[in-house]
């Protein structure tokens, strides 16, 4: 079984258990599944600074910062009892573009340990792909009022015209991103 | 809507404006009155704690997937959103056709976010954000435990970025 469980799962087993966090978070609570809140909470919670954004009764939020907690014991968790043994196996053609920019470090199968790494952080490429990202995501999910759970998950689920929007956005987004800035900040 | 008198076409675009702005700050509108004791929040840890192993165990966590998703060389996680999408939706169906409620026995609210250009200008960054650090913010939290440290400076930068938002919103077209 564990064996089972440690060997990557495939997509119609994750999809319709992420799936299902939907009804379970709405029948535990009437809480709508979305992840990108969490970020606003802690603002609000650690740095409010008096911006009128963050003044609000972040503990009445409380279950978002602990769903995220669990998240983080998930991953641990996943690593510690239910580890791949193998390496990840990705696309032939993308193993061949990476390489081309220096990426042949798959040990961690999470994120591309040439560029992702402390050391990194002091060069450019290290701060665009870590600093300049990450700041990205809290910026953008923020602006667009959701990421892929909140908008392109339950909302297009509840068939919201905005979260479709949303997700073409994200899908251009990461188009443009893949295929154009990442090969350029990777070739710096 | 209301009985408000605009003196000119400006003033009622501004108050509009203002007005979309405002919406966004509706979040948890269909907030529980109940009281609970803290026990109860444990299970949310518990729901975030099987969601965050799918994220690890389906790699959706892992950059190298999402560089394939964004050049259409893997089915993976589009397989992934699509039969989350079609689960979820299917769910939600049955929850108002059956009138299902919590387990506390409250009505079940799906919150709708209105729409503002912001979903359309955050929506390009954030698509940007994801595919650089092969993480939307879910995946971040699991990446976060699966050990590679480094992350927790991705996690601060998007902490910074939601400040920033939050600082220069009103500066920005919604």
């Amino acid at each position: 079984m564990i064996e089972i469980l440690s060997r990557p799962w495939p997509w119609y087993v994750a999809g319709p258990l992420i799936g299902l966090t939907v009804p379970l978070l709405l029948i535990l609570g009437n809480k709508t599944f979305g992840i990108s809140s969490s970020l606003r909470h802690m603002c609000a919670a650690c740095i409010p600074a008096g911006i009128s954004y963050f003044k609000y009764d972040w503990k009445k939020e409380i279950w978002n910062l602990l769903f995220v907690g669990g998240v983080v014991l998930g991953g641990i968790f996943s690593v510690f009892y239910l580890a791949n043994p193998d390496p990840i196996v990705i696309s032939e053609a993308l193993r061949t573009e990476l390489s081309g920019y220096g990426i042949t470090d798959y040990s961690n199968a999470w994120v591309p340990a040439d560029v992702v790494n402390w050391q990194s952080l002091l060069s450019l490429k290290g701060f665009l792909m870590i600093v300049m990202g990450g700041f990205l995501i809290g910026f953008g999910t923020r602006y667009a009022n959701g990421c892929t759970s909140g908008h392109s998950i339950t909302g297009l689920a509840a068939l919201q015209w905005s979260a479709l929007i949303a997700t073409v956005c994200f899908m251009a987004g990461g188009f443009f991103a893949a295929n154009v800035l990442i090969p350029f900040i990777l070739n710096l | 809507m209301d009985d408000k008198v605009y003196h000119n076409k400006q003033e009622k675009a501004a108050f509009e404006q203002d007005l979309k702005v405002r919406e966004l700050d509706a979040i948890e509108v269909n907030e529980s009155r109940l009281q609970h004791r803290w026990y109860h929040n444990v299970k949310y840890i518990i729901a975030g704690f099987l969601f965050g192993i799918v994220f690890v165990k389906a790699e959706i966590v892992s950059w190298f997937r999402i560089q394939e998703m964004f050049r259409l060389q893997s089915f993976h996680m589009y397989g992934i959103i699509g039969s989350a999408v079609v689960v979820a939706a299917i769910s939600l169906w049955v929850i108002r056709r059956f009138k299902i409620k919590t387990i506390y026995g409250e009505d079940i609210v799906v919150n709708v976010k209105p729409y503002n250009k912001g979903v359309i200008f955050g929506g390009l960054l954030f698509g940007l954000g994801w595919a650089i650090t092969g993480a939307c913010p879910g995946p971040l939290y699991a990446q976060l435990g699966t050990g590679a440290t480094v992350v927790i400076i991705t996690l601060l930068s998007a902490l910074a970025g939601t400040w920033v938002y939050g600082l220069v919103r009103d500066k920005l077209p919604h």
